[in-house]
C-alpha cells in the first residue's frame, strides 16, 4: 500500500504536469497514442524476454520521435499524426499480442495496470521521470510557455521551439511508460488529461495551471485509490473516474464558461 | 553611407513542386522603412521568412545583419528580429496574460536557464506603454480585439530590443479603425527608433505612408522597387494585379474619401 500510495503522488505529479502541454498545445489523443505504443513495446519486451518497460519506453520514443517531425512539417496537423501513429502502435500491438506464443495475462496488465503491486523498481522510475518532468518545467519555464502558447511566436523570438517541443514529447513517453504498470495503457491517458482540462477551467494563468492540474493529479489518485480500498473496486478505474469527476465539477464552476469568443 | 541590413542575391525558395522565390534580389539599408506588396501569393511573406530564417533558401545567398543566413544560427539571429504575423485567432481560455505575452519577446535575448529580472520587466512596461497598452496588462491575450492582440504584438517585439523588424500582413482582417490605429503606431515607433523596417500588405490601402520604398512582387519576383511615388503608378498597379488600367484608377478613387 505504501507503494500505490508514492506510486499515485508520483505519477499523479508527473501526468497532472505533461497534460498541461497536452490540453495547451491541442493534443488530447497524444496519451493514446503513447500508451499503446508502450504497451506494444511491453509486449515486444514479453514475448523476447527482455525488461517490457525497455521495450515500452524505446516504442513510446519512437512515437515521440515521429509524432514532432510530421507535425513539424506542416503536411498534418499534430492530431492527425498522432492519429496515424496511434492506428500503428494499435495493429502493431494487437499483431505481437496474435503471433506471441506465451501465455498473454502478463500482457493484458499492461492494458488495465495494477496499482496495489506497484514495485521498489517502479517507485525509482517513477522518481527519475517524475524528477526530470518537474525539472523541465522548473528551469526552462519561459521556454515551455512561450512554446505552449504558440511555437510559431517561440521561434521568432529566438527560443529553440521545436527542440522544447520534442523534450515535451519525449517526457510524455517516458511518463506513460513509467505509469503503465500501476495505472494501465487504457486508462493512463485521462490520468493526462482530466486533471489539465481542469485546471485550465479555473485559471488565466499559465504556472497557476501548472500547479492546479498536479494537484488534481494527486488528488485523483489518492482519492480513487481510498474508494479502491474502501469498495474492493479497481484501483485504476476508479482514480480515472475522480479525475473525471474533478473535471466535471471544474467545469461547472469555471471562470471561464461564459466565455466564447471575444469581439 | 547607412550600412546594408539584408542582402539578398538571387534567392530561391521553394516548397516541393511551387517556387515561392525565384531569384530575388535586394539590398535593404539601416533606417529604411521598406513596404513590399503584391497579390496573394506572390512570394512576400517567403521573402521575409529568408530574412529571419525560418524559410528554407534552396539557393542564392542572403546575409542579415552581417551574418551569411546559410551558416549562422538562426536561433541566435532571430533574437535580434522582431516578427509579427498576422493575428491569429487566440483561444480567449488561453492562460497567458498581455504581459506575458509581451515578456517572451525577452526570452530569446535571456537564454536558457536565466529567469526575467527588474530590468526585463522594466522594458516590458515601457514597450506595453509606447503601443497605449498598459491599461490591460494583466488582461487575458485572448479577451482582446484584434487590433490590440496587434498592439501587443508589436510591444512584444519591440521588448526583443530588435535592429529590424519584419511585419507580415499586421493589418489583415482588422476593422478600418484597428488598421489605421496600427499603421500610425508603425509610423511613429520608425520614427522615434528609426528601426529598419519592411512591411508586407496585400493591400494598396494598409501599405504605410512612411515607405521610404516600395517593392512590387509577383509570382515570387520584384517588379518595381524605388519610392512609393514612382513605383505605384496606375501602369505597374495594373499590370500587378492583372486589372486594366481604367479599372486601377477607378478604384483607386472609390478607395480616397
Amino acid at each position: 500500500m505504501q507503494n500505490a500510495i508514492l506510486a499515485t503522488l508520483l505519477g499523479g505529479i508527473a501526468c497532472g504536469i505533461i497534460g498541461v502541454f497536452v490540453v495547451l498545445m491541442h493534443m488530447p489523443f497524444i496519451g493514446v497514442c503513447m500508451s499503446h505504443a508502450a504497451f506494444a513495446g511491453a509486449l515486444l519486451g514479453i514475448w523476447l524476454g527482455f525488461n517490457p518497460l525497455i521495450g515500452a519506453f524505446a516504442m513510446s520514443l519512437i512515437a515521440a520521435a515521429i509524432i514532432g517531425p510530421l507535425a513539424d512539417r506542416g503536411e498534418l496537423n499534430p492530431d492527425t499524426s498522432i492519429g496515424i501513429i496511434f492506428s500503428i502502435m494499435l495493429g502493431t500491438a494487437f499483431l505481437f499480442l496474435g503471433i506471441m506464443p506465451l501465455t498473454k495475462s502478463g500482457a493484458f496488465e499492461f492494458l488495465w495496470g495494477n496499482i496495489l503491486t506497484t514495485t521498489r523498481t517502479d517507485i525509482l522510475l517513477l522518481v527519475v521521470v517524475t524528477s526530470l518532468v518537474v525539472g523541465l518545467v522548473v528551469l526552462f519555464y519561459k521556454e515551455v510557455q512561450v512554446t505552449a502558447f504558440s511555437r510559431k511566436m517561440a521561434a521568432a523570438v529566438g527560443v529553440p521551439a521545436t527542440l522544447t517541443l520534442y523534450a515535451i514529447l519525449f517526457m510524455t513517453g517516458a511518463t506513460v511508460t513509467v505509469t503503465l504498470n500501476p495505472i494501465g495503457g487504457l486508462l493512463i491517458f485521462s490520468l493526462i488529461l482530466n486533471p489539465a482540462a481542469a485546471a485550465y477551467q479555473l485559471t488565466y494563468s499559465m504556472k497557476k495551471m501548472f500547479f492546479l492540474s498536479t494537484i488534481f493529479g494527486v488528488l485523483s489518485g489518492w482519492t480513487g485509490l481510498l474508494f479502491s480500498y474502501l469498495f474492493n473496486a479497481p484501483s485504476g478505474a476508479l482514480i480515472v473516474l475522480t479525475s473525471s469527476v474533478i473535471f466535471l465539477v471544474a467545469a461547472a464552476f469555471s471562470l471561464k464558461r461564459k466565455v466564447r469568443h471575444m469581439p | 553611407m547607412n550600412k546594408p541590413v539584408i542582402e539578398i542575391k538571387d534567392a530561391v525558395v521553394s516548397y516541393r513542386e511551387d517556387v515561392a522565390l525565384c531569384g530575388v534580389s535586394i539590398t535593404v539599408y539601416s533606417g529604411e522603412f521598406v513596404g513590399v506588396i503584391g497579390p496573394n501569393g506572390a512570394g512576400k511573406t517567403t521573402l521575409l521568412t529568408v530574412v529571419n530564417g525560418l524559410g528554407k533558401l534552396v539557393k542564392g545567398n542572403v546575409r542579415v545583419l552581417g551574418h551569411d543566413i546559410s551558416s549562422v544560427d538562426k536561433n541566435s539571429l532571430r533574437k535580434r528580429i522582431g516578427y509579427v504575423s498576422q493575428a491569429d485567432d487566440i483561444d480567449p481560455r488561453m492562460p497567458m496574460s498581455v504581459r506575458d505575452v509581451v515578456m517572451a519577446g525577452r526570452y530569446g535575448r535571456l537564454g536558457l536557464l536565466r529567469r526575467p529580472g527588474k530590468h526585463d520587466s522594466g522594458v516590458v512596461d515601457e514597450m506595453l506603454g509606447v503601443v497605449g497598452m498598459a491599461h490591460l496588462a494583466t488582461r487575458p491575450i485572448g479577451h482582446l480585439s484584434g487590433g490590440e492582440q496587434q498592439r501587443v504584438a508589436i510591444a512584444r517585439c519591440l521588448a526583443q530590443e530588435p535592429e529590424l523588424l519584419l511585419l507580415d500582413e499586421p493589418t489583415a482582417s482588422l476593422d478600418w479603425r484597428a488598421k489605421t490605429d496600427i499603421l500610425e503606431l508603425v509610423k511613429r515607433i520608425h520614427d522615434t527608433r528609426h528601426l529598419t523596417t519592411l512591411f508586407v500588405t496585400h493591400d494598396l490601402s494598409s501599405l504605410p505612408a512612411a515607405c521610404s520604398r516600395v517593392l512590387l512582387m509577383k509570382n515570387g519576383l520584384i517588379r518595381a522597387d524605388g519610392p512609393p511615388g514612382e513605383v505605384l503608378t496606375d501602369e505597374n498597379l495594373s499590370e500587378l494585379y492583372g486589372v486594366t488600367i481604367m479599372e486601377v484608377r477607378k478604384r483607386r478613387e472609390a478607395a480616397a474619401f
